[in-house]
């Protein structure tokens, strides 16, 4: 147990929770309405999702959609900074990889 | 006679001041944020769904906030474009590209903004053509690299806050806040609030040396007062949780298998060279960092204003603005954190003179002259802060060869060196084409700064640029736009507010 959320009984701003469940490649991950899907994967314990091109893994470290290592595909859209993104109810995420051979190497077409 | 049209960009607390006064002048707005809820990095606002019912508990001053936050997006001559970026600033000045001294008369640039489609779908391209442009776009965290700095839970200061402020998210259980400056406090304040266990705040800094920043001299500080104030109430916040503050530490490591498990600190001198024999380990599962900021200049630099150099000794470099906040661009204004990093207050003075001078408001109004007095205390303030946390120049002696300095290329120290030697590639392009770094996704946000400086220590080959050039800013592309947003045909430039529409309806079917 390391990053989560607050508990809406222990906090001290007095919110009301709205359950929503995205998908992150294919398995439920359950959050609230309002959070952004970085803020979703955390609270699931999740601390990395990403892998960079020597296989290094990633997650998030700007957290304010500037360094762009939190990217993953959202419904299909690919590269979507997940610190950024509002998590709706049903949201299929599936993570990427720049390591070459990966499935969802990103540099691929990049690559001459 | 028709009214000027303002276009806020960055709805932070200069942003708003701007917008604000610009309305309070008579002008139409269109205030553009790529976030949902204004407020910006300062005052970031939980979303509408958490129904929060006392957003006020993780909000600094956040009932006068909210008064503005009202009286702004409530004003019927107010457009907001929540969730919208500003993806390119097209230059209406003949010659474009490098004019020596354009038209005083010339227009402010066309702004090209992504804005979300009222209903969902993809996003709509809009061009907007203001009378006056101001530019609020403010700053992000500055890290410099470490070994093990690219670990999972190694993150930004302004991450770890905009996940507690913002969504009530905690990044760890036990974690440690280093770098420097004030900012480390209040991130350290709202983890505790949150529920994490902050086991110590580490600033590079010495004591006296901040202190003296902070308190020294305090008939200066004026209208700042309030900022000094609130950082020793945030010391003694600090003080009643045990948490310990340190001076002249600094994290040199950060080591764990696929995530951080233990975090490296040691002392270090006034220059942040590392004192041999002090390391200590920490378990941890969470290092928030951050060593100052950089403020987001590359529309500054798209709108072809000149830049100045920061304060002596650091290697940050800010918008160039005169006494009106007026940029060297024609119709451009600059205000906030891009003039000059100083905390919210100054940010909020700059904003409100920035946008009452942009709208046309008298220039020598009584109470102008009152913002251009707080004005220079907050400028003086940004210099005393640049005073108290400089950057010292040696920290490159915690790297590794192969610690990473490029994030998204995983360029690391060494190749960074050995490109900064080649007579070959003397050029910062050619050595970026080479080395990768700079070049990933996050276009050097991240590392620029890092990179310009280790060349400019490293280098053998041409002199570096002058402080003042916009090399690491220069971004075509201000934020990322797909080629299927670029190809469809823009969208009028405010569809619920037809008269402020100055082109044709968006074609059918696109």
């Amino acid at each position: 147990m390391s990053p989560r959320l607050v508990p809406a009984r222990d906090d001290s701003v007095r919110r009301t929770d709205h359950p929503l469940t995205v998908t992150v490649d294919g398995e439920p991950v359950p959050g609230i309405a309002g959070q952004t899907l970085a803020g979703v994967l955390l609270a699931a314990g999740r601390t990395a999702w990403r892998t960079a091109g020597s296989g290094a893994p990633r997650g998030v470290f700007c957290g304010i959609g500037v360094c762009f290592d939190c990217l993953v595909t959202v419904n299909g859209e690919r590269d979507v900074r997940a610190c950024t993104r509002r998590a709706h109810d049903g949201d299929a995420v599936t993570t990427q990889s720049r390591r070459s051979g990966d499935p969802g190497d990103a540099r691929a077409g990049e690559r001459p | 006679m028709r009214r000027r049209s303002v276009v806020v960009v960055g709805a932070g607390p200069a942003g708003l001041a701007a917008a604000d006064t610009a309305l309070a002048a008579g002008a139409d707005v269109t205030l553009v944020d790529s976030a949902e809820r204004p407020g910006g990095q300062y005052h970031r606002m939980l979303p509408d769904a958490y129904g929060a019912r006392a957003p006020e508990a993780v909000q600094h001053g956040y009932r006068s906030f909210e008064r503005r936050v009202r009286r702004v997006l409530d004003h019927p001559r107010c457009s907001w474009w929540a969730g919208a970026e500003v993806w390119a600033l097209e230059r209406r000045d003949p010659g474009g590209a490098a004019p020596a001294a354009p038209a005083p008369s010339c227009p402010p640039p066309k702004v090209h903004v992504l804005a979300p489609a009222p209903g969902g779908g993809p996003r709509r391209r809009h061009v907007l053509e203001p009378d006056a442009l101001v530019l609020a776009t403010g700053a992000h965290d500055r890290v410099l690299p470490f070994p093990g700095w690219d670990l999972p839970g190694v993150c930004t200061a302004g991450a770890a806050q905009a996940l507690a402020k913002g969504e009530r998210v905690v990044v760890g259980d036990r974690v440690v806040v280093a770098g420097t400056g004030p900012f480390l406090l209040p991130v350290a304040v709202s983890l505790l609030e949150a529920g994490s266990t902050v086991v110590e705040v580490v600033e590079a800094g010495a004591r006296a040396r901040v202190a003296r920043g902070w308190l020294g001299r305090p008939w200066e500080l004026g209208a700042q007062a309030g900022k000094a104030g609130e950082l020793l109430a945030l010391t003694g916040v600090l003080a009643r949780h045990r948490v310990p503050y340190r001076f002249g530490r600094a994290v040199v490591a950060a080591r764990g298998d696929g995530r951080v498990e233990e975090v490296v600190t040691a002392a270090v001198r006034a220059d942040w060279s590392v004192v041999p024999g002090t390391e200590r380990a920490a378990a941890v599962d969470v290092v928030c960092v951050g060593h100052g900021f950089t403020p987001r200049l590359e529309l500054p630099v798209a709108a072809g204003c000149a830049l100045r150099p920061g304060p002596r000794g650091t290697s940050e470099v800010y918008v160039d603005v005169d006494d009106d906040q007026a940029t060297s661009s024609p119709g451009v204004y600059a205000c906030g954190e891009i003039t000059g990093v100083a905390g919210a207050p100054a940010a909020r003075t700059e904003g409100a003179l920035a946008g009452w001078l942009a709208a046309g408001g008298a220039p020598r109004a009584g109470a102008v002259r009152a913002l251009r007095r707080r004005r220079d205390q907050g400028r003086a303030f940004a210099r005393r802060l640049a005073h108290a946390h400089p950057v010292g120049a040696a920290w490159p002696g915690w790297l590794r060869p192969d610690t990473v300095v490029c994030r998204c290329e995983e360029t690391d120290y060494a190749t960074v060196c050995a490109a900064a030697q080649d007579p070959t590639a003397t050029e910062a392009r050619a050595a970026k084409l080479a080395t990768r770094a700079g070049l990933g996704p996050c276009q050097g946000r991240v590392c620029g700064p890092t990179i310009a400086e280790l060349r400019h220590r490293h280098g053998t080959g041409q002199p570096p640029a002058g402080p003042t050039d916009p090399g690491s800013h220069h971004r075509p592309l201000a934020q990322p736009i797909r080629l299927g947003e670029l190809a469809r045909p823009p969208a009028p430039p405010a569809p619920d507010r037809p008269d402020l529409a100055h082109l044709p309806p968006e074609e059918s079917g696109s």
